[in-house]
């Protein structure tokens, strides 16, 4: 009996990339609650979308790779190219939405016409990227890779499991962290925020009062960039990037924002960390933490794994179908029907 | 036959262009892409009952088309009884005690009063039924695909023709369907986009993953075909005079007649499709369908039972979506889980069924020859243009290099825009709904 | 005869298809109520809606203060001191009843503090729940939010869409009291009732509406004494 061990080993293998895996679905979930609840309709071009903007933040980092301006202070060179990314994809967005949306709003089309709009943003994305990167995998980090290694770790406390902290999920748990807190100041203390909400909650009755529809929008998608551009390379820091990853990213991020319920950013968060540990813990070989934790004699001789890794989006599929079953209007009761 | 003089234009239009490509490029690149075209119309039409009789948006046609082309595999190939004798009880004990966990909660669900008791109950019937199955489901599992891993390692199928496996490969999708309709049909319309989307991964997954069901990702290959291989062609007689008469080549005659074979069978199913849908569209249930698709409040308001319709079209138009994979896999003859693709099976699909016009079966089936032949085009076309772009960099620069080898997705940049520009300015598509 | 303070003046039109206005006048002077009544159908809220520029006059004009406005927006009218309260959905029900105030005064950009006091000294239990969500609010509670939200930007006039639908008795009393009380403050009132009898009672004015068309028009006080009008419209 090893509490100690099992409980290292399990944070080593499960909780902190759970942790990690969460806070990146949680900000791609974010931004497609972000755009149900303001323009009303499912934004299936949202994984292309994370993909180009990262794609954005890799070509930025390359130039400072080439320019000799790297690794600030040990930190991923990536860092120093988001405000570009970020200049990239806001200016892409409001372009999407001034070409295709904004017609389609106009004339006041039927939520389903946004979605096959939206998929046809997805198809022109998902070409550029690839124009730009191919399908193959791009890894673009660089820095110092880890904050403490297990033997690091192992040496400091005398254990015999190791643990490791990279920094990339270093960095994803605390920019989700920042990201999330200054999201709900803008939203709950700020009029734009403020104005997002009301326009939400009644749209006829912001347009009553002034609030100018096309400004909550632009706002809408502006925030919708930055949550995708940072989610975005958050991902391809700590696993590496494939266009086709960010694609299928869609399914769980979807899954978060329904669990939580669409339409409210904070069911948005909740449900992105239960899909994540969900997936994460039903996927995961239990067998050594067991070894630690059950008297000796009585260790798992199996993997104790209740699904295999290539199985991960049936656990989120069948968390989507428990919460359609259950509660379709999710744990924090999302604007639905 | 509902077609005006103008839809019947674009038609010959269509296979005007296809005969160029038979003079000017190949003879058997026509007839592949007339052969695709038409399995794409018939996976096109299925979408259109869906969305064009009832307003559903279904974006896991990929995992339909796929559980259509398993089918081919579990009908059309040899049993290997060493396969069974090594696992096969074992793997069909497990599937039924994995079905039964399953039945088992579902009863507790219903049986019990909402309490604590009640999870922990569910909860105690998941955990020792998953232990059961797995308990019974991994050996047998593992047994099996160690029978001959390099050729078979799975049960194979039942060893009967393979035209047998295109209805079945329909109820295989409707099946599927079926749940997933049960699931997420009734609530907001975009639940059933985001579960089909769920739905098709998953497929793919156990496709890949299942190797005792149909080798996985080592592929079944070397399929029954319900035609003759142009290989079997070559030798005959008529075959050999035919391509003197054309002064092709005798394995070009017999690839064009073996392909033009499937286009006949292809041809014959989709014009039963086509006939039976035209008229279900025209009946007194597809007035009802179109009723109920522009306004579900007063239609319900009327007592139809919207759901159980909408659950109804879904799994029929799934089915033949199901039906389609098939095809396409005993044409192929090979089933390969790792060609399947999203883009390819599920939202290309999608951009036919708008371009052609959503709501009309001939639109359907126009848009899938359009779109295909753009999508089989526009990559040399893309080559092309790229080689012109970089016609003025100097040979071997990076850049150059680059922008050639990414002329491939051009295509997903084409089509994106074509669907884009339909939905805007053509909403009602080539051949518009009437 | 002096400009009233606000009139629709013989207004004609209807949302696309048919006229549901003829010729219809309704107006209303500084700090009086006037209030509109009639059967179901009579174009009562089409009326007012017209007044407040959400639906298209084929003829007739709006004037307010003498100026001629049949040509703005609504968010433009409320610009110009016209407040509207809807029928239904008038409320943000997900954000607090403070945010619901503060979104009432979202053209102002000057302190809108005073403003929101003066609200809460009308409404004074909006202040104890001012940090509740409005949706989770009783049904006369929600009214007052609605009023409350309108009179953020310190109109001129105040619209109202039968305010107290749906709300008890006693609590209807209340909403009329304190509707009284903002006229007292120089604001004028108009709105559309469904409880004829109670609305005439606190009305200056009174319009009693048959299709679309002005079938009285009177003091409340002398259209409750009409005879005819208490047979055909206030059932006896």
């Amino acid at each position: 009996m090893e509490p100690l061990n099992a409980l290292v080993s399990l944070s080593n293998f499960m909780l902190i990339p759970a942790l990690a895996y969460g806070s990146q679905l949680a900000l791609g979930a974010l931004g497609i609650t972000l755009i149900f609840s303001i323009l009303r309709f499912a934004h299936f071009a949202h994984g292309d979308t994370m993909a180009l903007g990262t794609a954005a933040v890799i070509g930025g980092t390359l130039f400072l790779q080439a320019q000799g301006i790297t690794e600030p202070f040990g930190l991923p060179t990536a860092l120093l190219a988001i405000p570009f990314g970020l200049l990239v994809m806001i200016a892409y967005l409001l372009t999407a939405d001034k070409l295709v949306y904004k017609y389609f709003r106009k004339v006041k089309a039927k939520p389903l016409t946004l979605v096959m709009a939206s998929l046809g943003v997805m198809f022109v994305t998902n070409g550029i990227t690839r124009l730009f990167m191919g399908v193959g995998e791009t890894r673009f980090e660089d820095g110092n890779r880890f904050l403490f290694t297990v033997r690091e770790f192992r040496d400091f406390t005398g254990l015999a499991e190791g643990m490791a902290l990279r920094s990339a999920q270093a960095l994803t748990i605390i920019t989700a962290l920042v990201v999330m807190v200054a999201l709900f100041w803008f939203l709950n203390r700020t009029r734009s925020g403020k104005s997002m909400r009301a326009y939400s909650d009644n749209e006829d009755l912001a347009l009553l009062s002034g609030i100018n529809p096309e400004r909550v929008v632009m706002i809408t998608w502006t925030i919708t960039a930055i949550l995708l551009v940072l989610a975005g390379t958050l991902y391809g820091l700590d696993k590496g990037f494939r266009p086709f990853n960010y694609f299928q990213l869609l399914l769980p991020m979807f899954a978060a924002a329904i669990l939580g319920g669409l339409g409210s950013p904070i069911g948005a968060i909740v449900g992105a960390y239960v899909v994540a540990f969900a997936e994460m813990g039903i996927t995961y070989a239990w067998r050594r933490v067991f070894t630690y934790l059950m008297p000796e004699g009585l260790e798992p001789n199996s993997m104790m794994q209740l699904l295999p890794v290539d199985y991960k989006f049936a656990v989120t599929f069948a968390i989507l179908v428990i919460v359609l079953l259950f509660r379709p209007t999710g744990i924090f009761k999302g604007k639905v029907l | 036959m509902s077609l005006t003089a103008r839809d019947l234009g674009l038609f010959a239009i269509m296979f005007a262009v296809l005969a160029m490509v038979a003079m000017f490029q190949s003879p058997q690149l026509a007839v592949t892409i007339l052969n695709m075209s038409l399995i794409s119309a018939i996976m096109a039409l299925g979408v259109n009952m869906q969305w064009g009789y009832a307003g559903l948006f279904n974006v896991g046609i990929m995992g339909f088309t796929a559980v259509g082309g398993l089918a081919v595999v579990l009908i059309a190939q040899p049993p290997i009884p060493e396969a069974w004798a090594a696992g096969g009880l074992g793997i069909l004990l497990g599937l039924m005690l994995g079905v039964s966990t399953i039945l088992a909660s579902v009863i507790v669900y219903k049986r019990m009063t909402p309490s604590k008791m009640r999870g922990l109950a569910i909860f105690a019937v998941l955990v020792v039924g998953y232990l059961l199955t797995s308990y019974v489901f991994g050996p047998a599992k593992q047994a099996v695909q160690a029978v001959n891993p390099a050729s078979e390692g799975y049960l194979g199928g039942a060893g009967l023709p393979v035209i047998f496996a295109w209805p079945v490969g329909a109820v295989f999708a409707a099946g599927v369907a079926w749940m997933v309709g049960k699931v997420s049909l009734g609530l907001r319309s975009d639940y059933l986009a985001i579960a089909t989307l769920g739905i098709s991964e998953i497929v793919i997954a156990v496709l890949k993953h299942e190797r005792w069901l149909a080798r996985g990702v080592n592929n079944v290959t070397g399929i029954d075909r319900p035609v003759a291989r142009p290989i079997e062609l070559q030798p005959l007689p008529w075959v050999q005079s035919l391509a003197e008469t054309l002064g092709w080549s005798v394995s070009q005659t017999a690839s064009v007649v073996s392909g033009l074979g499937y286009s006949a069978l292809f041809i014959f199913v989709l014009a039963i499709l086509i006939w039976l849908a035209e008229r279900a569209l025209n009946s007194p249930w597809g007035r009802m369908m179109r009723a109920i698709r522009d306004n579900e409040i007063s239609a319900r308001a009327m007592g139809k039972d919207v759901t159980r319709r909408h659950l109804m079209i879904f799994v029929l138009g799934s089915a033949v979506c199901g039906l389609a994979g098939a095809m396409m896999v005993s044409m192929d003859g090979q089933l390969t889980p790792g060609s399947y693709e999203p883009l390819r099976f599920t939202f290309l699909i999608w951009v036919m069924v708008i371009v052609g016009g959503s709501g009309n079966n001939w639109g359907a089936v126009l848009g899938a020859f359009v779109i295909w032949f753009l999508w089989v085009q526009v990559e040399p076309a893309g080559r092309w243009f790229m080689e012109i772009v970089t016609s003025g960099m100097a040979d071997g620069s990076d850049l150059k290099q680059h922008l050639l080898s990414s002329a491939a997705y051009m295509r997903l940049l084409t089509m994106g825009v074509a669907l884009l520009l339909m939905l805007r300015f053509a909403p009602r598509g080539l051949i518009p709904e009437r | 005869m002096t400009q009233p303070f606000l009139i629709g003046d013989s207004m004609t039109g209807g949302y696309g298809g048919a006229d549901i206005l003829h010729n219809c006048t309704i107006a209303v002077e500084k700090g009086e109520i006037a209030v509109i009544v009639g059967p179901n159908g009579a174009g009562k809220s089409t009326a007012m809606k017209a007044v407040f520029g959400m639906l298209k006059l084929r003829e007739g004009s709006v004037r307010l203060q003498g100026e001629d406005i049949t040509g703005l927006t609504p968010q433009a009218r409320v610009r110009k001191g016209m407040g509207f309260v809807p029928q239904t959905s008038n409320i943000f029900p997900s954000m607090s009843v403070e945010e619901n105030l503060e979104m009432g005064a979202f053209i102002r950009r000057d302190e809108i503090r005073a403003t929101m006091e003066q609200v809460y000294e009308l409404f004074p239990i909006l202040r104890d729940k001012r940090r509740q969500a409005a949706g989770e609010l009783s049904g006369g509670q929600r009214q007052q939010v609605a009023v409350g939200r309108a009179l953020m930007t310190k109109p001129s006039v105040l619209m109202l869409d039968e305010p107290t639908a749906g709300v008890s008795p006693i609590v209807m009393d209340e909403l009329f009291d304190r509707i009284i009380e903002i006229a007292r403050t120089g604001i004028s009132i108009l709105m559309v009732e469904q409880n004829a009898r109670q609305a005439l009672n606190i009305a200056d004015k009174g319009y009693v509406l048959v299709q679309g068309e002005n079938r009285y028009t009177d003091t409340g006080q002398a259209l409750l004494a009409d005879p005819e009008v208490r047979k055909s419209f206030l059932g006896g």
